[in-house]
Protein backbone atom coordinates (compact mmCIF):
# COMPACT_ATOMS: atom_id res chain seq x y z
CA UNK A 1 0.00 0.00 0.00
CA UNK A 2 1.45 3.33 -1.03
CA UNK A 3 0.79 6.42 1.08
CA UNK A 4 2.22 8.84 -1.46
CA UNK A 5 2.99 8.24 -5.07
CA UNK A 6 4.56 10.83 -7.35
CA UNK A 7 4.82 10.26 -11.12
CA UNK A 8 7.01 12.54 -13.21
CA UNK A 9 6.30 15.47 -10.90
CA UNK A 10 7.68 18.78 -12.15
CA UNK A 11 7.37 22.39 -11.00
CA UNK A 12 8.06 25.44 -13.11
CA UNK A 13 7.87 28.81 -11.35
CA UNK A 14 8.17 32.04 -13.34
CA UNK A 15 9.47 30.16 -16.38
CA UNK A 16 12.25 28.47 -14.37
CA UNK A 17 12.15 24.70 -13.91
CA UNK A 18 12.68 24.06 -10.18
CA UNK A 19 12.03 20.31 -10.31
CA UNK A 20 11.67 17.84 -13.16
CA UNK A 21 10.63 14.22 -13.45
CA UNK A 22 10.39 13.28 -9.77
CA UNK A 23 8.96 9.77 -9.43
CA UNK A 24 8.77 8.07 -6.07
CA UNK A 25 6.56 5.94 -3.85
CA UNK A 26 6.31 6.09 -0.11
CA UNK A 27 4.87 3.27 1.95
CA UNK A 28 3.99 2.67 5.60
CA UNK A 29 6.94 2.33 7.97
CA UNK A 30 9.16 4.75 6.10
CA UNK A 31 10.81 7.81 7.64
CA UNK A 32 12.19 9.67 4.65
CA UNK A 33 14.78 12.42 5.11
CA UNK A 34 14.59 14.86 2.23
CA UNK A 35 18.08 16.33 1.90
CA UNK A 36 19.80 18.64 -0.52
CA UNK A 37 21.56 22.01 -0.64
CA UNK A 38 19.69 25.32 -0.18
CA UNK A 39 17.49 25.96 -3.20
CA UNK A 40 17.50 22.32 -4.33
CA UNK A 41 13.68 22.24 -4.22
CA UNK A 42 12.92 20.36 -0.98
CA UNK A 43 10.08 22.69 0.05
CA UNK A 44 8.85 22.91 -3.54
CA UNK A 45 8.70 19.11 -3.83
CA UNK A 46 6.63 18.73 -0.66
CA UNK A 47 4.28 21.61 -1.46
CA UNK A 48 3.72 20.32 -5.00
CA UNK A 49 3.10 16.80 -3.66
CA UNK A 50 0.45 18.27 -1.34
CA UNK A 51 -1.15 20.15 -4.23
CA UNK A 52 -0.27 23.58 -2.80
CA UNK A 53 1.67 24.50 -5.96
CA UNK A 54 0.76 24.23 -9.65
CA UNK A 55 2.70 21.27 -11.04
CA UNK A 56 3.13 18.87 -13.95
CA UNK A 57 2.86 15.11 -13.59
CA UNK A 58 0.74 13.52 -10.88
CA UNK A 59 0.71 13.30 -7.11
CA UNK A 60 -1.68 10.92 -5.40
CA UNK A 61 -2.11 13.47 -2.57
CA UNK A 62 -2.83 16.46 -4.79
CA UNK A 63 -5.49 14.41 -6.57
CA UNK A 64 -7.51 14.03 -3.35
CA UNK A 65 -10.30 16.50 -2.51
CA UNK A 66 -9.05 19.03 0.10
CA UNK A 67 -11.01 17.51 3.02
CA UNK A 68 -9.79 13.95 2.31
CA UNK A 69 -6.23 15.22 1.89
CA UNK A 70 -6.42 16.88 5.31
CA UNK A 71 -7.27 13.50 6.83
CA UNK A 72 -4.53 11.70 4.89
CA UNK A 73 -1.52 13.99 5.28
CA UNK A 74 -0.41 16.59 7.82
CA UNK A 75 1.87 19.41 6.71
CA UNK A 76 4.15 21.48 8.88
CA UNK A 77 5.45 24.42 6.82
CA UNK A 78 8.82 25.99 7.41
CA UNK A 79 7.30 29.37 8.31
CA UNK A 80 6.26 29.05 11.94
CA UNK A 81 3.15 31.16 11.73
CA UNK A 82 1.14 31.71 14.90
CA UNK A 83 -1.03 34.69 14.07
CA UNK A 84 -2.91 35.19 17.36
CA UNK A 85 -1.98 34.91 21.04
CA UNK A 86 -3.88 31.63 21.59
CA UNK A 87 -2.90 29.06 24.23
CA UNK A 88 -0.63 26.15 23.28
CA UNK A 89 -3.56 23.79 23.84
CA UNK A 90 -5.79 25.75 21.43
CA UNK A 91 -2.99 25.87 18.86
CA UNK A 92 -2.38 22.12 19.03
CA UNK A 93 -6.14 21.44 18.86
CA UNK A 94 -6.24 23.17 15.43
CA UNK A 95 -4.78 19.92 14.11
CA UNK A 96 -8.21 18.31 14.58
CA UNK A 97 -9.72 20.69 11.98
CA UNK A 98 -9.90 18.13 9.12
CA UNK A 99 -11.72 15.65 11.38
CA UNK A 100 -14.52 17.99 12.43
CA UNK A 101 -17.56 18.35 10.19
CA UNK A 102 -19.61 21.52 9.81
CA UNK A 103 -20.37 23.17 13.15
CA UNK A 104 -19.34 20.11 15.16
CA UNK A 105 -17.25 20.85 18.24
CA UNK A 106 -14.35 18.88 19.74
CA UNK A 107 -15.29 15.53 21.28
CA UNK A 108 -13.50 13.69 24.10
CA UNK A 109 -11.79 11.64 21.38
CA UNK A 110 -10.38 14.82 19.81
CA UNK A 111 -9.23 16.12 23.18
CA UNK A 112 -7.46 12.82 23.85
CA UNK A 113 -5.46 13.30 20.64
CA UNK A 114 -4.49 16.81 21.78
CA UNK A 115 -3.38 15.49 25.18
CA UNK A 116 -1.32 12.69 23.60
CA UNK A 117 0.44 15.05 21.19
CA UNK A 118 1.27 17.46 24.02
CA UNK A 119 2.68 14.57 26.07
CA UNK A 120 4.67 13.19 23.12
CA UNK A 121 6.36 16.55 22.56
CA UNK A 122 6.86 17.18 26.29
CA UNK A 123 4.65 20.28 26.26
CA UNK A 124 2.25 19.48 29.12
CA UNK A 125 3.81 22.17 31.28
CA UNK A 126 3.20 24.78 28.57
CA UNK A 127 -0.40 23.72 27.85
CA UNK A 128 -2.02 26.94 29.12
CA UNK A 129 0.76 29.34 28.10
CA UNK A 130 0.25 31.83 25.26
CA UNK A 131 1.87 30.31 22.18
CA UNK A 132 3.13 33.62 20.75
CA UNK A 133 5.09 34.35 23.94
CA UNK A 134 7.10 31.10 23.84
CA UNK A 135 10.66 30.87 22.54
CA UNK A 136 11.18 29.98 18.88
CA UNK A 137 12.14 26.40 19.72
CA UNK A 138 9.13 25.92 22.00
CA UNK A 139 6.87 27.30 19.24
CA UNK A 140 8.38 24.77 16.81
CA UNK A 141 7.67 21.94 19.28
CA UNK A 142 4.07 23.15 19.66
CA UNK A 143 3.63 23.25 15.87
CA UNK A 144 4.99 19.70 15.57
CA UNK A 145 2.46 18.67 18.22
CA UNK A 146 -0.22 20.39 16.12
CA UNK A 147 0.78 18.26 13.11
CA UNK A 148 0.79 15.06 15.27
CA UNK A 149 -2.73 15.92 16.50
CA UNK A 150 -3.94 15.73 12.90
CA UNK A 151 -3.39 11.94 13.30
CA UNK A 152 -2.75 11.19 9.61
CA UNK A 153 -1.09 8.18 7.96
CA UNK A 154 1.42 10.57 6.38
CA UNK A 155 3.27 13.48 8.00
CA UNK A 156 5.27 15.97 5.95
CA UNK A 157 7.43 18.51 7.75
CA UNK A 158 9.66 21.24 6.35
CA UNK A 159 12.81 21.59 8.45
CA UNK A 160 10.99 20.57 11.64
CA UNK A 161 14.13 20.44 13.81
CA UNK A 162 15.74 23.72 12.72
CA UNK A 163 16.27 25.92 15.77
CA UNK A 164 15.74 23.16 18.36
CA UNK A 165 18.30 22.32 21.05
CA UNK A 166 20.17 18.97 20.67
CA UNK A 167 17.91 17.11 23.10
CA UNK A 168 14.75 18.31 21.37
CA UNK A 169 16.23 17.59 17.93
CA UNK A 170 16.98 14.00 18.89
CA UNK A 171 13.63 13.61 20.69
CA UNK A 172 11.75 14.91 17.64
CA UNK A 173 13.59 12.59 15.26
CA UNK A 174 12.82 9.71 17.64
CA UNK A 175 9.10 10.69 17.63
CA UNK A 176 9.08 10.64 13.82
CA UNK A 177 10.94 7.29 13.72
CA UNK A 178 8.40 5.97 16.25
CA UNK A 179 5.50 7.01 13.99
CA UNK A 180 7.13 5.11 11.13
CA UNK A 181 7.50 2.01 13.31
CA UNK A 182 3.74 2.22 14.08
CA UNK A 183 3.08 1.85 10.34
CA UNK A 184 2.74 5.51 9.44
CA UNK A 185 5.11 7.42 7.18
CA UNK A 186 7.05 10.64 7.69
CA UNK A 187 8.82 12.83 5.18
CA UNK A 188 10.95 15.63 6.64
CA UNK A 189 13.38 17.98 4.96
CA UNK A 190 16.58 18.11 7.00
CA UNK A 191 19.91 19.88 6.92
CA UNK A 192 21.49 17.88 9.75
CA UNK A 193 22.83 14.91 7.80
CA UNK A 194 24.13 13.28 10.98
CA UNK A 195 20.63 13.05 12.49
CA UNK A 196 19.25 12.04 9.10
CA UNK A 197 21.75 9.17 8.87
CA UNK A 198 20.92 7.94 12.37
CA UNK A 199 17.12 8.11 12.35
CA UNK A 200 15.77 7.96 8.78
CA UNK A 201 14.98 4.67 7.08
CA UNK A 202 15.51 6.24 3.67
CA UNK A 203 17.07 9.41 2.30
CA UNK A 204 16.10 11.27 -0.87
CA UNK A 205 18.84 13.57 -2.11
CA UNK A 206 17.66 16.43 -4.29
CA UNK A 207 20.07 18.18 -6.63
CA UNK A 208 20.29 19.48 -10.19
CA UNK A 209 16.50 19.83 -10.51
CA UNK A 210 15.56 16.30 -9.56
CA UNK A 211 16.26 13.25 -7.41
CA UNK A 212 20.04 12.71 -7.35
CA UNK A 213 19.97 9.67 -5.07
CA UNK A 214 17.29 7.66 -3.24
CA UNK A 215 17.81 4.79 -0.83
CA UNK A 216 18.99 3.78 2.66
CA UNK A 217 21.28 6.39 4.29
CA UNK A 218 24.53 4.49 3.65
CA UNK A 219 23.86 4.27 -0.09
CA UNK A 220 22.93 7.95 -0.39
CA UNK A 221 25.61 9.59 1.77
CA UNK A 222 28.48 8.36 -0.42
CA UNK A 223 31.62 10.47 -0.89
CA UNK A 224 30.73 10.82 -4.56
CA UNK A 225 27.17 12.13 -3.91
CA UNK A 226 28.41 14.48 -1.19
CA UNK A 227 31.08 15.94 -3.46
CA UNK A 228 28.77 16.22 -6.48
CA UNK A 229 25.72 17.75 -4.75
CA UNK A 230 26.87 19.27 -1.44
CA UNK A 231 30.50 20.03 -2.38
CA UNK A 232 31.75 18.68 0.98
CA UNK A 233 33.84 15.81 2.25
CA UNK A 234 32.60 13.83 5.24
CA UNK A 235 33.38 11.09 7.70
CA UNK A 236 30.88 8.21 7.78
CA UNK A 237 31.29 5.28 10.14
CA UNK A 238 29.13 2.51 11.47
CA UNK A 239 29.71 2.24 15.21
CA UNK A 240 28.17 0.14 18.00
CA UNK A 241 26.01 3.20 18.80
CA UNK A 242 24.73 3.36 15.21
CA UNK A 243 25.86 5.30 12.15
CA UNK A 244 27.92 8.44 12.71
CA UNK A 245 28.17 11.09 10.04
CA UNK A 246 30.17 14.30 10.21
CA UNK A 247 30.74 16.72 7.30
CA UNK A 248 34.39 17.86 7.27
CA UNK A 249 35.56 20.27 4.55
CA UNK A 250 34.13 22.30 1.69
CA UNK A 251 35.51 21.17 -1.65
CA UNK A 252 36.75 24.27 -3.46
CA UNK B 1 -17.23 31.45 27.11
CA UNK B 2 -20.81 31.21 28.37
CA UNK B 3 -20.53 34.10 30.86
CA UNK B 4 -19.17 36.38 28.14
CA UNK B 5 -21.96 35.43 25.72
CA UNK B 6 -24.65 35.97 28.37
CA UNK B 7 -23.05 39.20 29.56
CA UNK B 8 -22.84 40.68 26.08
CA UNK B 9 -26.37 39.54 25.19
CA UNK B 10 -27.74 41.06 28.41
CA UNK B 11 -25.90 44.30 27.68
CA UNK B 12 -27.37 44.46 24.19
CA UNK B 13 -30.86 43.75 25.53
CA UNK B 14 -30.55 46.46 28.20
CA UNK B 15 -29.24 49.04 25.74
CA UNK B 16 -31.97 48.11 23.26
CA UNK B 17 -34.63 48.79 25.91
CA UNK B 18 -32.91 52.03 26.88
CA UNK B 19 -32.83 53.06 23.24
CA UNK B 20 -36.60 52.48 23.06
CA UNK B 21 -37.42 54.59 26.13
CA UNK B 22 -35.05 57.53 25.60
CA UNK B 23 -36.18 60.30 23.29
CA UNK B 24 -37.36 63.87 23.01
CA UNK B 25 -41.09 63.00 22.97
CA UNK B 26 -41.22 62.73 26.77
CA UNK B 27 -43.05 59.42 26.92
CA UNK B 28 -42.58 57.53 30.19
CA UNK B 29 -40.87 54.18 29.89
CA UNK B 30 -43.91 52.14 30.95
CA UNK B 31 -46.35 53.98 28.72
CA UNK B 32 -43.95 53.79 25.80
CA UNK B 33 -43.37 50.05 26.03
CA UNK B 34 -47.12 49.44 26.52
CA UNK B 35 -47.86 51.52 23.42
CA UNK B 36 -45.17 49.65 21.49
CA UNK B 37 -46.57 46.23 22.28
CA UNK B 38 -50.32 46.88 22.51
CA UNK B 39 -50.69 49.76 20.06
CA UNK B 40 -53.77 51.94 20.44
CA UNK B 41 -54.70 55.48 19.45
CA UNK B 42 -52.79 58.72 19.84
CA UNK B 43 -49.21 59.73 19.19
CA UNK B 44 -47.49 57.28 21.53
CA UNK B 45 -47.76 54.07 19.45
CA UNK B 46 -46.78 56.10 16.39
CA UNK B 47 -43.63 57.46 18.04
CA UNK B 48 -42.68 54.09 19.48
CA UNK B 49 -43.38 51.99 16.38
CA UNK B 50 -42.36 54.35 13.59
CA UNK B 51 -39.48 56.30 15.14
CA UNK B 52 -37.89 54.60 18.12
CA UNK B 53 -38.29 50.94 17.17
CA UNK B 54 -36.58 51.28 13.77
CA UNK B 55 -33.82 53.36 15.34
CA UNK B 56 -33.13 50.76 18.04
CA UNK B 57 -33.36 47.87 15.55
CA UNK B 58 -30.98 49.58 13.16
CA UNK B 59 -28.59 50.21 16.03
CA UNK B 60 -28.46 46.49 16.79
CA UNK B 61 -28.28 45.43 13.13
CA UNK B 62 -25.65 47.91 12.02
CA UNK B 63 -23.50 47.56 15.13
CA UNK B 64 -23.56 43.76 14.85
CA UNK B 65 -22.75 43.96 11.13
CA UNK B 66 -19.79 46.24 11.62
CA UNK B 67 -18.40 44.26 14.58
CA UNK B 68 -18.80 40.92 12.79
CA UNK B 69 -17.32 42.18 9.52
CA UNK B 70 -14.37 43.70 11.41
CA UNK B 71 -13.67 40.46 13.28
CA UNK B 72 -13.85 38.41 10.07
CA UNK B 73 -11.59 40.80 8.17
CA UNK B 74 -9.00 40.83 10.98
CA UNK B 75 -9.15 37.03 11.18
CA UNK B 76 -8.65 36.57 7.46
CA UNK B 77 -5.82 39.09 7.14
CA UNK B 78 -4.35 38.00 10.50
CA UNK B 79 -3.90 41.65 11.33
CA UNK B 80 -5.55 43.49 14.23
CA UNK B 81 -5.47 46.75 12.26
CA UNK B 82 -7.78 45.52 9.51
CA UNK B 83 -11.29 46.96 9.36
CA UNK B 84 -14.32 46.20 7.20
CA UNK B 85 -13.91 49.36 5.08
CA UNK B 86 -10.58 48.02 3.86
CA UNK B 87 -12.03 46.31 0.78
CA UNK B 88 -13.43 49.60 -0.50
CA UNK B 89 -17.12 48.77 -0.03
CA UNK B 90 -17.88 51.60 2.42
CA UNK B 91 -16.29 54.13 0.10
CA UNK B 92 -18.15 52.95 -2.98
CA UNK B 93 -21.47 52.69 -1.10
CA UNK B 94 -20.99 56.26 0.15
CA UNK B 95 -20.28 57.40 -3.40
CA UNK B 96 -23.54 55.85 -4.59
CA UNK B 97 -25.47 57.63 -1.83
CA UNK B 98 -23.73 60.95 -2.52
CA UNK B 99 -24.64 60.71 -6.19
CA UNK B 100 -28.27 60.09 -5.23
CA UNK B 101 -28.26 63.21 -3.05
CA UNK B 102 -26.46 65.28 -5.67
CA UNK B 103 -28.79 64.38 -8.52
CA UNK B 104 -31.84 65.10 -6.38
CA UNK B 105 -33.07 61.51 -6.66
CA UNK B 106 -32.88 61.14 -2.91
CA UNK B 107 -35.27 64.07 -2.42
CA UNK B 108 -37.90 62.72 -4.82
CA UNK B 109 -37.85 59.08 -3.72
CA UNK B 110 -37.11 57.86 -0.17
CA UNK B 111 -35.68 54.56 -1.37
CA UNK B 112 -33.38 56.16 -3.93
CA UNK B 113 -30.58 56.87 -1.46
CA UNK B 114 -30.19 53.40 0.10
CA UNK B 115 -30.65 51.69 -3.25
CA UNK B 116 -28.03 53.90 -4.89
CA UNK B 117 -25.67 53.15 -2.00
CA UNK B 118 -26.25 49.41 -2.45
CA UNK B 119 -25.58 49.78 -6.18
CA UNK B 120 -22.34 51.57 -5.30
CA UNK B 121 -21.36 48.78 -2.89
CA UNK B 122 -22.14 46.17 -5.56
CA UNK B 123 -19.97 47.98 -8.10
CA UNK B 124 -17.15 48.15 -5.55
CA UNK B 125 -17.36 44.39 -4.91
CA UNK B 126 -17.35 43.56 -8.62
CA UNK B 127 -14.29 45.76 -9.10
CA UNK B 128 -12.42 44.19 -6.20
CA UNK B 129 -13.20 40.66 -7.37
CA UNK B 130 -11.99 41.56 -10.87
CA UNK B 131 -8.83 43.19 -9.54
CA UNK B 132 -7.93 40.62 -6.90
CA UNK B 133 -8.90 37.59 -9.03
CA UNK B 134 -9.93 34.17 -7.78
CA UNK B 135 -6.46 33.08 -6.62
CA UNK B 136 -4.83 36.36 -5.54
CA UNK B 137 -3.40 36.60 -2.06
CA UNK B 138 -4.45 38.80 0.83
CA UNK B 139 -2.00 41.56 -0.20
CA UNK B 140 -3.69 41.88 -3.61
CA UNK B 141 -7.03 42.15 -1.85
CA UNK B 142 -5.79 44.96 0.44
CA UNK B 143 -4.15 46.87 -2.41
CA UNK B 144 -7.24 46.55 -4.61
CA UNK B 145 -9.36 47.73 -1.67
CA UNK B 146 -7.15 50.76 -1.08
CA UNK B 147 -7.27 51.65 -4.78
CA UNK B 148 -11.07 51.40 -4.90
CA UNK B 149 -11.44 53.41 -1.65
CA UNK B 150 -9.18 56.11 -3.04
CA UNK B 151 -11.09 56.27 -6.31
CA UNK B 152 -14.47 56.37 -4.57
CA UNK B 153 -13.15 59.07 -2.20
CA UNK B 154 -11.87 61.15 -5.11
CA UNK B 155 -15.17 60.86 -6.96
CA UNK B 156 -17.08 61.82 -3.79
CA UNK B 157 -14.87 64.91 -3.49
CA UNK B 158 -15.54 65.68 -7.15
CA UNK B 159 -19.28 65.57 -6.53
CA UNK B 160 -18.85 67.94 -3.56
CA UNK B 161 -16.56 70.13 -5.66
CA UNK B 162 -19.17 70.45 -8.39
CA UNK B 163 -22.17 70.76 -6.10
CA UNK B 164 -24.42 73.60 -7.29
CA UNK B 165 -24.96 75.29 -3.92
CA UNK B 166 -23.71 75.15 -0.32
CA UNK B 167 -26.94 73.52 0.89
CA UNK B 168 -26.48 70.51 -1.38
CA UNK B 169 -22.85 70.25 -0.27
CA UNK B 170 -23.70 70.45 3.43
CA UNK B 171 -26.46 67.88 3.02
CA UNK B 172 -23.91 65.49 1.53
CA UNK B 173 -21.36 66.21 4.27
CA UNK B 174 -23.91 65.70 7.04
CA UNK B 175 -25.14 62.46 5.48
CA UNK B 176 -21.59 61.13 5.29
CA UNK B 177 -21.10 61.63 9.02
CA UNK B 178 -23.48 58.75 9.68
CA UNK B 179 -26.65 58.78 11.79
CA UNK B 180 -29.60 56.64 12.86
CA UNK B 181 -31.97 59.61 13.31
CA UNK B 182 -35.24 59.75 11.35
CA UNK B 183 -34.97 56.25 9.87
CA UNK B 184 -38.13 54.22 9.26
CA UNK B 185 -39.09 50.56 9.25
CA UNK B 186 -38.54 50.68 5.46
CA UNK B 187 -34.83 51.10 6.14
CA UNK B 188 -34.94 48.09 8.46
CA UNK B 189 -36.61 45.95 5.79
CA UNK B 190 -34.06 47.03 3.13
CA UNK B 191 -31.07 46.18 5.27
CA UNK B 192 -32.36 43.08 7.10
CA UNK B 193 -32.19 40.44 4.31
CA UNK B 194 -28.71 41.51 3.22
CA UNK B 195 -27.45 41.64 6.78
CA UNK B 196 -28.85 38.20 7.60
CA UNK B 197 -27.29 36.69 4.48
CA UNK B 198 -23.95 38.41 5.02
CA UNK B 199 -23.95 37.59 8.73
CA UNK B 200 -24.60 33.89 8.15
CA UNK B 201 -21.90 33.83 5.47
CA UNK B 202 -19.29 35.31 7.81
CA UNK B 203 -20.32 33.20 10.83
CA UNK B 204 -19.78 30.09 8.68
CA UNK B 205 -16.10 31.02 8.26
CA UNK B 206 -15.16 30.44 11.91
CA UNK B 207 -13.33 27.15 11.52
CA UNK B 208 -11.43 28.35 8.44
CA UNK B 209 -10.35 31.55 10.20
CA UNK B 210 -9.16 29.50 13.18
CA UNK B 211 -7.11 27.29 10.84
CA UNK B 212 -5.59 30.40 9.24
CA UNK B 213 -3.91 31.10 12.60
CA UNK B 214 -1.27 28.64 11.33
CA UNK B 215 -0.77 30.50 8.04
CA UNK B 216 -2.30 29.98 4.60
CA UNK B 217 -0.12 26.98 3.69
CA UNK B 218 -0.86 24.92 6.79
CA UNK B 219 -4.56 25.85 6.68
CA UNK B 220 -4.87 24.82 3.04
CA UNK B 221 -3.15 21.51 3.79
CA UNK B 222 -5.75 20.89 6.54
CA UNK B 223 -8.45 20.95 3.88
CA UNK B 224 -9.38 24.63 3.88
CA UNK B 225 -10.61 25.90 0.52
CA UNK B 226 -8.89 29.27 0.64
CA UNK B 227 -10.31 30.74 -2.58
CA UNK B 228 -13.85 29.92 -1.46
CA UNK B 229 -13.23 31.38 2.01
CA UNK B 230 -11.97 34.61 0.48
CA UNK B 231 -14.94 34.92 -1.87
CA UNK B 232 -17.38 34.28 1.00
CA UNK B 233 -15.55 36.84 3.12
CA UNK B 234 -15.63 39.54 0.44
CA UNK B 235 -19.29 38.98 -0.46
CA UNK B 236 -20.41 38.68 3.19
CA UNK B 237 -18.52 41.80 4.25
CA UNK B 238 -19.87 43.70 1.26
CA UNK B 239 -23.46 42.73 2.10
CA UNK B 240 -23.04 43.76 5.76
CA UNK B 241 -21.08 46.96 5.26
CA UNK B 242 -22.84 48.01 2.05
CA UNK B 243 -26.27 47.77 3.66
CA UNK B 244 -25.02 49.46 6.84
CA UNK B 245 -23.70 52.45 4.89
CA UNK B 246 -26.83 52.50 2.74
CA UNK B 247 -29.17 53.03 5.71
CA UNK B 248 -26.94 54.94 8.15
CA UNK B 249 -24.00 56.51 6.33
CA UNK B 250 -20.39 55.92 7.22
CA UNK B 251 -19.86 54.89 10.85
CA UNK B 252 -16.22 54.28 11.59
CA UNK B 253 -14.16 52.62 14.33
CA UNK B 254 -16.78 50.09 15.47
CA UNK B 255 -15.39 47.40 13.15
CA UNK B 256 -11.85 48.19 14.24
CA UNK B 257 -12.15 48.72 18.00
CA UNK B 258 -14.75 46.12 19.01
CA UNK B 259 -12.81 43.01 17.85
CA UNK B 260 -9.69 44.50 19.39
CA UNK B 261 -11.41 45.04 22.75
CA UNK B 262 -12.95 41.57 22.87
CA UNK B 263 -10.02 39.51 21.54
CA UNK B 264 -8.42 38.89 24.97
CA UNK B 265 -11.82 37.82 26.38
CA UNK B 266 -12.26 34.99 23.84
CA UNK B 267 -8.72 33.62 24.12
CA UNK B 268 -7.84 35.27 20.78
CA UNK B 269 -9.71 32.58 18.83
CA UNK B 270 -10.97 34.08 15.54
CA UNK B 271 -14.10 31.88 15.46
CA UNK B 272 -15.28 32.95 18.92
CA UNK B 273 -14.41 36.56 18.14
CA UNK B 274 -16.98 36.51 15.32
CA UNK B 275 -20.12 36.22 17.45
CA UNK B 276 -18.59 38.13 20.35
CA UNK B 277 -17.81 41.08 18.07
CA UNK B 278 -21.30 40.97 16.59
CA UNK B 279 -22.79 41.33 20.10
CA UNK B 280 -20.14 43.84 21.16
CA UNK B 281 -20.66 45.94 18.03
CA UNK B 282 -24.41 46.04 18.64
CA UNK B 283 -23.84 47.13 22.26
CA UNK B 284 -21.32 49.79 21.25
CA UNK B 285 -23.50 51.31 18.53
CA UNK B 286 -26.62 51.32 20.73
CA UNK B 287 -24.61 53.02 23.50
CA UNK B 288 -23.21 55.59 21.08
CA UNK B 289 -26.66 56.28 19.63
CA UNK B 290 -28.02 56.78 23.16
CA UNK B 291 -25.13 59.13 23.89
CA UNK B 292 -25.84 61.36 20.87
CA UNK B 293 -29.44 61.69 22.08
CA UNK B 294 -28.46 62.44 25.68
CA UNK B 295 -25.36 64.66 25.28
CA UNK B 296 -26.61 67.24 22.79
CA UNK B 297 -30.27 66.47 22.10
CA UNK B 298 -30.86 69.86 20.44
CA UNK B 299 -27.90 69.87 18.06
CA UNK B 300 -28.30 66.56 16.16
CA UNK B 301 -24.82 65.26 16.99
CA UNK B 302 -23.92 62.71 14.30
CA UNK B 303 -23.36 59.11 15.33
CA UNK B 304 -20.29 58.62 13.12
CA UNK B 305 -18.66 61.68 14.67
CA UNK B 306 -19.21 60.33 18.18
CA UNK B 307 -17.93 56.82 17.41
CA UNK B 308 -14.76 58.33 15.96
CA UNK B 309 -14.30 60.78 18.87
CA UNK B 310 -14.70 57.98 21.42
CA UNK B 311 -13.15 55.23 19.30
CA UNK B 312 -9.91 56.91 18.29
CA UNK B 313 -8.64 57.70 21.81
CA UNK B 314 -9.76 54.25 22.98
CA UNK B 315 -7.77 52.76 20.15
CA UNK B 316 -4.74 54.87 21.03
CA UNK B 317 -5.02 53.64 24.62
CA UNK B 318 -5.09 50.03 23.43
CA UNK B 319 -2.03 50.57 21.25
CA UNK B 320 -0.27 52.20 24.20
CA UNK B 321 -1.09 49.20 26.41
CA UNK B 322 0.05 46.68 23.74
CA UNK B 323 3.31 48.60 23.38
CA UNK B 324 3.85 48.33 27.12
CA UNK B 325 3.16 44.57 27.08
CA UNK B 326 5.67 43.95 24.30
CA UNK B 327 8.59 45.62 26.05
Amino acid sequence: MSLLSLRDLGVTLRGRAILKGVTLDMGPGEFIGLIGPNGAGKTTLMRAALGLLPHEGTSSLAALPPEARGQHAAWMPQARDIAWPVTVETLVALGRTPHLAGWQGMTAHDRAHVGRALATMGLEGLRHRTATRLSGGEQAMALIARALTQDTPLLMADEPIAGLDPANQIATMAVFAGLARQGRAVMASLHDLGLAARHCTRLILLGAGGVAADGPPETVLTPDNLARIFHVTAHYATTPQGPVFQPLEVIQ
Amino acid sequence: MRPLAFGLAALVAALFLASLVVGPAGITAGAGLRALVLGGDGPEPLVMREIRLPRALLGVMIGASLGLAGAAMQGYLRNPLAEPGLIGVSGSAALGAVLAIHTGLAATLTLALPLAALAGAGTGVLLILMLAGPRGGSITLILAGIAISALAGALTSLVLNLSPNPYAASEIVFWMMGSLADRSMTHVWIALPLMLAGGLALLSLGRGLDALTLGEDAAEAMGLRLARLRLTLVLGTAALVGSAVAVAGAIGFVGLVVPHLLRPLVGARPSRLLWASALGGAAMLLAADLAVRLILPERDLKLGVLTAIVGAPLFLHLIYKTRGAQQ
